[in-house]
């Protein structure tokens, strides 16, 4: 296992569409285990996208787990992760291991179903909310090309109101 | 050795202040940080980080051609601050009411108690000439925790200042 170097904005790696995983092999297996060393070294990362280190799969890991106030479903090695319902939206503050010293706002669905794979090829299906739900919408944003800062509505405050606690 | 600057401007809005001032600050080899620019009642105004070789008079005089025929108030101040020293925020709190005198005052005192730290505060008025309200939008640094802000938004809402608080919970990934 190997902790890789996590490309940074602008690196043009990070704006490319990632291609689906075919081959669920004990390659797939090594590269999951180095992307994941790859995020547990990072700054409390909560997940992190094959992407981020060159690696041109649909493939991330997320881990919510240190949220508990949040339901989440702790480690989760997704493969070729697809979004098949959302609902509702929801304001959240958002930073990434690829764009250093920076967090904006994003608004993310509350709510989804997402169907994948596991590492050997296993068929998996989440129904994930709240600060879980956000972590695999910025994740499966870098496969496709995506990062939060193009999608950040606001740099410092909330365009409209997130739960309100009363 | 270069240092940074704020540099703030300040005056009547019209279009194409920022593009000249910063076409300037360019010209004259100047790097720009931070900006917060916004119109406010009718006027516009910029705090700008600016660093740059010389000192602040020189700096004051390259933006004065701007400044002066757009018929803006200047002012530079050397500052310490440098890029990448952000504090992230963890709470947010909105306060709205009707427009009265001495709301920010009051709302703002009660969360300096609580121990908030405001690192962003940004209000507006909205409504009526009539009915005017208000509304004001923080984020900043819970200090003692989110409980104490929690009584004093209690405390503020039974004074008819209705006032939300959400805990902001930074994801990275
Ligand atoms: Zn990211």
């Amino acid at each position: 296992m190997a902790v890789r170097p996590v490309l940074t904005f602008p690196d043009e790696s990070l704006k490319r569409t990632a291609e689906p995983v075919e081959a669920f092999d004990d390659a797939l297996r090594r590269a999951v285990a180095d992307l994941e060393e790859t995020m547990r070294a990072g700054p409390a990362a909560v997940g992190i996208a094959a992407p981020q280190v060159g690696w041109g799969r649909r493939v991330v890991i997320i881990d919510a787990s240190a949220r508990p106030q949040w339901p989440n479903h702790g480690r989760l090695v997704l493969v070729n992760p697809e979004i098949v319902a959302w609902e509702g939206s929801v304001v959240g503050r958002e930073g990434c291991l690829s764009v250093p010293d920076y967090t904006g706002n994003v608004v993310r669905a509350e709510r989804l179903t997402l169907e994948a794979f596991d590492e050997r090829g296993g068929p998996l299906r989440y129904e994930m909310e709240g600060f879980e739900a956000r972590v695999a919408q910025h994740e499966i944003d870098h496969l496709n090309g995506l990062l939060f800062i193009d999608r950040v509505v606001s740099r410092r405050k909330d365009l409209f109101r997130r739960k309100v606690y009363r | 050795m270069s240092g940074w600057f704020m540099l703030t401007v300040v005056g009547e809005d019209r279009p194409g202040i920022v593009a000249r001032l910063t076409a300037a600050l360019y010209d004259g080899g100047c790097n720009l940080g931070e900006a917060s620019m916004l119109r406010l009642g009718g006027n516009f105004a910029i705090l700008l980080m600016v660093q740059w070789e010389g000192g602040a008079a020189r700096l004051a005089a390259l933006v004065e051609p701007v400044t002066r025929s757009l018929g803006l108030a200047q002012h530079v101040d050397r500052i310490e601050g440098r890029l990448h020293q952000h504090v992230e925020p963890d709470v947010g709190i909105t306060v709205s009411g009707s427009d009265r005198a001495g709301i920010v005052a009051h709302a703002v005192g009660a969360f300096a108690e609580a121990g908030l730290n405001i690192l962003n505060l940004e209000s507006g008025v909205g409504g009526s000439a009539e009915r005017p309200l208000y509304i004001m939008h923080i984020e900043g640094q819970a200090l003692e925790g989110i409980a104490p802000l929690r009584s004093a938004l209690e405390i503020l809402r039974r004074e008819g200042i209705d006032a939300s608080l959400t805990p902001i919970d930074t994801l990275i990934g």
